[in-house]
This record gives structure tokens, sequence and C-alpha cells, in this order.
């Protein structure tokens, strides 16, 4: 077989299927979503649901430059981007599909390295992959790989990123800033050399836990995609309240200050893969917290804020040195500063 | 979370707010900075907020990609559709000229890449047998990068739109200008480890006028305020350095040198001000060949007319915040800017668009 990908792969012949042998179902199909799952290779898959609970539905597409980041690539990212999109709605994750698209060239080795990858994040939470597709474009037409993943979880009530109420602490589950930061020096346009890895992992069996304290989370949501200010301010303006939080209670690594600092872009509006903020009931916030510290992924857990009526869609941010100001939600990709 | 190199801590912030509180005057006074790194860190840490009513801090022409006039972004366009490769920092390539920009200049089919340093424009002239522009905006701090592509002899198919702009004679222009009223200048930081405290006193003299060199982190901003005010409660009007850890007053007589064996001081056209005597700077005899200007014959452009209502002139001169202006996040927002200052990263009102809102809180 090639060491690359061709057009041949997404040809539908028995190129793709070899393919699809030898790389692809010895990696995913490992785990059955029911009676008809998907080494069956048919044209879909059944799957046992359970009986009671919400079943929650979410889909993702990911792009990612370099593939391979330092802390993870997108095989992992795939996989973590719709497992947390389910697990912060309050839903066990329980099934995926996963739709790749390949450019024309793309190194065989490489493609298996990231299904590794994919596989190990679905066997630590025990899902299963019911589906798939593969298409290839030809060389130039796409940069490198496009992953599709579409997951479906259960939960005893879905928990919405619109229910905070007045009085509930903000809380996040840790570091901030990470994975956008860790991307950023990576991109080498800086010829910047840190130490700093993507946080990019999968958090149900983190916030699993935090569910079992009845009426305790309001609210969840992941802070990917234009960071702890965006998120915060879409939770702010879909529940009308207003979140203050304290800069100095927001947990940030050194590294990540230190590089916010000398590109000029905010930690807030750089994406996170592992974390989660949450709205917590004021009577439950200190068992929360305890209990989100007892994981290792929530060791730098913090509480950084509460919920307020004081300016409604709007999230205040207590400054450091005692100032005040908004934080509004950011306008696009961060651009370093020049001066 | 605390960081062993950030000045923010809040207790000695509050000391020194206190100590602002005892010092300002009971009539209002206006503080001009002129650097959008110093904005950004007010807007950022909130520090309006600490301060008294009577004490208000404005932005001058302190954004490099604001004050470059349309007429030179409309010039680099030209140049890139002759063929070149013009090389810009990104921030510039959203910034209107004529009616179009660089970066719908790159749409049209232009090459135009962005860079973060002219030396990344060398090696992209050394990759390629193209022309290969590098368009050169910055005040004092970037124009030094620029000397020693020049000195280091630089590729044959490489040159140089110079935009590069001078701090202190802007500050000399902004006093003669009717409406100003300046009480003090928050003098920028990185400008100044070039040019020294030395730097301003030509364009200072005789003006009797408080300038306080400042550093960037909220600590050092608010011990500058505090300087302010102090030689503004004495009577003083002196130039004094509020960052000797990073400022000495002769400045960096290296940097100074590139300068001087490449560069003699021009006068410059400042978007939004007009042109100003000896704010910009222009090539030496012996370095002409690099001048894109005259590589590349575009022609003498003359500025076009800005939106009416837009106050960015005004906002440019310290004359008003830009929350004064009517097409303030209304009309003109950073996803469709009408003015300069809403796209430059380092504009006034970019900057409170980004950390302000609508309202100072």
């Amino acid at each position: 077989m090639s060491d690359r990908i061709t057009t041949l792969h997404g040809a539908g012949g028995e190129v793709m299927d070899r393919l699809l042998a030898d790389v692809v179902l010895p990696r995913l199909a490992g785990r059955p979503s029911g009676r008809i799952p998907l080494s069956a290779a048919d044209d879909g898959a059944t799957l046992d649901l359970p009986r009671d609970g919400e079943i929650v539905f979410t889909t993702d597409s990911h792009v990612i430059k370099p593939v391979f980041f330092p802390g993870g690539d997108i095989g992992r990212l795939a996989a973590c981007g719709t497992l947390n999109d389910l697990a912060v709605m309050g839903a066990r994750p329980l099934v995926l599909s996963l739709a790749a698209i390949l450019e024309e060239g793309f190194a065989i080795a490489d493609l298996e390295r990231l299904l590794d990858s994919f596989a190990a994040v679905i066997d630590s939470v025990g899902v299963s992959v019911a589906c798939g597709d593969t298409k290839v474009m030809p060389a130039g037409e796409l940069d490198g790989i496009v992953l599709t993943t579409s997951g479906i979880g259960v939960a005893q009530r879905a928990v919405s990123d619109a229910g905070l109420r007045v009085g509930d602490r903000i809380l996040v589950t840790g570091t901030i800033g990470d994975h956008g930061m860790a991307l950023l020096a990576a991109r080498g346009e800086f010829h910047l050399t840190t130490a700093l890895v993507s946080d990019v992992a999968a958090i149900w069996p983190l916030l699993a836990p935090t569910l079992e304290i009845a009426g305790a989370v309001h609210a969840m949501k992941d802070p990917t995609r234009g960071g702890l200010a965006a998120a915060l301010n879409e939770m702010a303006r879909k529940s009308r309240t207003c979140i203050e939080v304290r800069e100095a209670a927001i947990p940030l690594r050194p590294e990540v200050r230190g590089l916010s600092d000398l590109l000029g872009i905010s930690p807030f509006d750089v994406a996170n893969e592992g974390k989660a903020i949450l709205a917590i009931d004021p009577a439950h916030a200190d068992a929360v917290l305890r209990t989100l510290r007892r994981h290792p992924l929530g060791a730098a857990a913090a509480e950084i804020g509460c919920v307020t009526a004081e300016y409604p869609g709007r999230v205040v941010l207590a400054t450091e040195v005692g100032g005040r100001r908004f934080l509004d939600m950011p306008l696009g990709d961060p651009v370093p500063r020049i001066c | 979370m605390s960081h062993p190199f950030r000045l923010a801590d809040p207790r000695r912030a509050r000391q020194l707010a206190d100590a602002i509180h005892l010092l300002a005057p009971r009539e209002p006074v206006k503080l001009v900075h002129v650097c959008g790194t110093h904005e950004i860190a007010i807007t950022r840490h909130g520090l309006r907020r600490l301060l008294p009513e009577t004490v208000r801090v404005l932005e001058g022409p302190g954004c490099p990609v604001c004050v470059t006039p349309a007429a030179d972004i409309e010039t680099a366009i030209r140049i890139a559709e002759r063929g070149a490769v013009v090389c810009s920092f990104g921030d510039m390539l959203r910034v209107p000229g004529y009616g179009r920009s660089l970066d719908s200049a790159r749409a049209a089919g232009c090459d135009i890449r962005t860079v973060l340093s002219a030396d990344e424009a060398v090696q992209i002239a050394k990759a390629t047998r193209r022309e290969v522009v590098f368009f050169a905006v910055g005040f004092e701090t970037t124009a030094p990068m620029t000397a020693a592509v020049a000195l280091e002899r630089a590729p044959a198919n490489l040159s140089i739109l110079l935009a590069h702009k001078q701090i202190p004679p802007a500050m000399a222009a902004l006093l003669d200008l009717p409406g100003t009223g300046i009480g003090g200048f928050l003098a920028p930081g990185h400008v100044s480890t070039i040019i020294g405290a030395a730097g301003y006193e030509e364009s200072m003299a005789h003006r009797r006028m408080p300038v306080v060199i400042g550093g960037f982190e909220p600590l050092d901003i608010l011990y500058a305020v505090a300087l302010l005010l102090r030689q503004i409660r004495d009577g003083r009007a002196i130039i004094e350095n509020g960052y000797p850890r990073a400022v000495e007053s002769a400045g960096n007589p290296t940097a100074q040198r590139l300068l001087a064996e490449v560069f003699e001081p021009a006068p410059a056209a400042w978007r939004g001000i007009g042109v100003l005597p000896a704010s910009g700077v222009q090539f030496l005899a012996e370095f002409m060949q690099l001048d894109a200007r005259r590589r590349f014959d575009v022609g003498e452009l003359v500025e076009s007319p800005e939106d009416h209502a837009c106050r960015c002139p005004d906002v440019l001169t310290a004359r008003a915040m830009p929350s004064d202006c009517p097409l303030f996040g209304t009309r003109c927002t950073p996803l469709s800017p009408v003015g300069p200052c809403m796209v430059g990263s380092e504009g006034a009102c970019s900057i409170w668009f980004r950390y302000e809102g609508e309202r100072a809180l």
C-alpha cells in the first residue's frame, strides 16, 4: 500500500476498503454501538440508547494548524471537542461518528497516529464509534485534514448555558488560555520556544461527580473558540444576567501570562480545549469546588466570580489593580500588536 | 495568581491612587499620552476609575497605523498592482485608504504579505526574484530596524516605502493646535528607550509643558500620572523620567546612530492632523535607491477628505474621547470601521470598543 493518501483512497473501491480494514476499523470498531455496529460496515449503524433521561446530540468540525501540536493532535481534538460539548450539556457521552476529509498526499502514518489519539480518548471515556466517512480532495484544495465528529449522550436533565441565576458562583475547572497560547507559540511565526502544552482533554470524568450534587449546577459551557471572554458573554447574554469576575482569581499559567504580555493577546480571548465554566448555586459552591479539585483535570479549579443583576447581558472584570471594566466578546482571530 | 514582573499590586495601586487624589488640582486637567500601548494598559486595567474626576487622560496621535495617511496606503496598493510583493504589518491591512485597503487589494489578487519585522521582508526578498517592498510604518521604536536593513546591504530587489513618524514633533504640534488645552504629557516608555529624556528637549523647549516618561505596567502609569500632577501643582515644567528601569536619559546611542546614518528628518503628513514639520524621515542621498516611491513612480497623491461625522481628527489630537464621536459603536465598530482610530489595534476607538464597551464603568 502507498504510504500516502491518494484519490483512490476516497474512491469507494478496493483501495478504500483496504484503508478502512487496515487502518481505521482496527482502531475504532472495538466497542459496538448496537445490534448493527461500525464493524458491519453497513449503510448505517444501530444504537442501544438508554430509555430514560434526555438524549443530547451535537456536531463539530475540526481544522487546526499544525495538525500535531504540543499536547495533542487533531485526532485527540476531534474526540475531545464533541465529547466536551456533550459533557457541558450534562450528558454522559455514548456514541460518536467520525468523518474525515483528507488532502491527497497526506501521510498514512500520520493518519494512523491521529486515529490512535482519537481511539485513546474514546477508550478512556468508554464511548463507541457508530459510523464514519472518508473523502479525499486533490492536493492543494484542502490544508491536510478536516475531521467532523457528531456525538450522542444522555443526561438526567440536560444543563443549558443560559441557566444562570443572580447569586450563582462562577467556577472554572482550571488554567485558562493554555490551548490557544500553545498553538500561537507552536505556529512558529514568532520564533518562540515554550514548554506550554495544549490542555486538550475529555472532561466528562471531571464534570460527572458535580452533577451528583443535587441542584448545584445551574449552567455550564466550555470556553473553546473565543475563549473565556466569549463564553462568559454568551452565558450572560442568554440568561440576561451580569457576570462579574475577578481578574486576580482567574488561574493562569506563568507561560500563558508571559506569552500574553509578549504578543499583546489576552489569555481570555483564546481557546481552551479541556476546561469548563460552571454557574453554581451559592449553597453548593464550596462542595463543587472541592469535588472538581479532587480530579487531576480539576486540580487548579477556582471560583472566579459571581452572577449579579448590575448590567444584564454584560461581563464585568474587576482588574488586578482595583479598576473595573467590561470584558467584551473578542472580535475575531487575535492578531499580535506591533509598535 | 501574582506575577513576579507585573507591577499590579492592588495595595500599592491604592496608595498611588490616594497620592494622585491628594495631588490633583480642583480645576479639570487634561493629561495626554501618545501611545497605543499606554491606552491598552489604561483601559485593560480600568485605571481611569482610580483617577479623580478632575483628571482626564486622553490618547493623542499614539497609533502608528492610525496616523499613516490614506495616500501612503494608496501608494502601497498601487505598487502592489504593478506586480511587486508588498510586506506590511498585519495591523495595517484593514485600514481604509482611498476607499480600499491592503486587505481588499489582496482579495483582488495583489500579493500582500503580513510580516512581523523588517527582517522578514528581507527574507522574502532573498527567496524571490520579484520586487519586494517593505511598508515601513511606526515610531522611533521600529525605525531603527528599518535603518538596520538599509545598512546591512538589502537585496537589490527590496525597496522600502517609508512612513515612519517621530513623536516629539507631534507632541509640540498638538500644543499649537487650537482647543487642545493640554496640561501635561505622559511620554511613551518604549520610544523613550530609543530617544531618551533628551529626545524631547528640542520639541518642548520654551513650551513650559510638564512631561513624564512612563512605563506600561499599571503601577508605572499611576506613578507617572502622580509625577505629572506633582509638577503641575508645583508649577514646574520639566522632562522627568518616571521609567528609569528601562529608559536612560541619553536613550540608546546605537539605535540613534543607526537612524542618523540612514535617515534625515522630513516633514510628514499625519492622518487627521496634517503635515507637521520634521515629524517624519527620508533617506539620506546614499540610500535613495531603497526608496520605493522612486523605484515605482505612482505619482504624487493628495489626501482625500474623511467622513464628515467621524471625529478621528479630534481623537488623534486629544480634543475628543472616542465616546464623544457620534459614530462610535454605532456606525463605526472594529468590524466595519469608518475612521482609522477604529481600525488600528492601537487606535483609541478600537481599544475603547474592545475593553470598555459603549460606556465607561
